[in-house]
């Protein structure tokens, strides 16, 4: 992009011109659901212990699940992880996979296919509660 | 110049294949590695979530593969990457804070973050099989 010849450092270039106004949107992002995950993933490893610990599995889920509080968690802990999820993925291949095209494409497929997931458990969780 | 073609000893710049990483690195890599591991467990959250939704037979399907020694091992790998990662990420919130950089403060959370993935794991399965 700049010529070779250019005796200018990169820092000096870069020096003046800003932020590149995405890095700290998407370190926060990921800061705050890391944040929101810690308890949220205590209270789903609670909750998984309790259905492990007994009942008729399926009725034992659904009466879990039918409480408001657990469905509102674990639509949150849906929506959360997979967001926190696609972000540190999104670090992974910018670091380890050179090809800009091969990037770009693997970054744009996991966030669909984070979101769709997503929302397939949110609406999953939501039948489990009013669908049954 | 006779010299140039001789093998030397000199040391080596570090590099991952002749390069002992110390323990804070391989917890680093382990950070992503399980975080990658996690993201494809999502994946099996939804589907046991998506089984549960489709009806009581679809559910105990997914409990007779989740029930089966290979379901076990990956609920096993699951919660240990789940647990390390959850400490681990905790330290890295410190980090962010600035906190915790000192090399003796690195070692001890070295400590505390084995640790509390080995009693965090071991504490969720003693309570989930009594």
């Amino acid at each position: 992009m700049f010529a070779s010849n250019n005796l200018r450092s990169p820092l000096g270039r870069a020096r003046g011109l800003g932020s590149a106004k995405e890095g700290l949107h998407h370190w926060w992002g990921q800061r705050l659901t890391a944040i929101a995950l810690v308890p949220l993933t205590l209270w789903f490893v609670a909750g998984i212990i309790h259905l492990a610990m007994g009942g008729e599995p399926y009725e034992a889920f659904m009466g879990w699940i039918a409480n408001p509080c657990n469905a509102t968690l674990m639509i949150l802990f849906l929506g959360v992880s997979f967001h926190h999820a696609q972000l540190g993925m999104q670090v992974v291949y910018e670091d380890y996979i050179g090809g800009h095209a091969w990037r770009t494409g693997m970054i744009i497929a996991t966030k669909f296919a984070a979101y769709g997931f997503a929302a397939l458990g949110i609406v999953s969780t939501l039948i489990c509660c009013f669908g049954g | 110049m006779a010299n140039a073609a001789k093998p030397t000893s000199r040391p080596l710049s570090p590099h991952l294949q002749v390069y002992r990483l110390p323990l804070a690195a391989v917890l680093s890599i382990s950070h992503r590695i399980t975080g990658v591991g996690l993201s494809l467990g999502l994946l099996l959250l939804t589907w046991w979530l998506c089984s549960a939704a489709y009806g009581p037979d679809a559910y105990d399907q997914a409990m007779v593969y989740i029930a089966s020694p290979l379901g076990l091992l990956i609920l096993l790998g699951f919660s240990v990457a789940l647990f390390f990662h959850l400490c681990n990420g905790i330290r890295h919130l410190f980090w962010d804070a600035g906190r915790n950089f000192e090399i003796s403060q690195t070692k001890r959370g070295n400590i505390y973050v084995i640790l509390g993935t080995i009693v965090l794991t071991a504490a969720a399965w003693l309570l989930a099989l009594a």
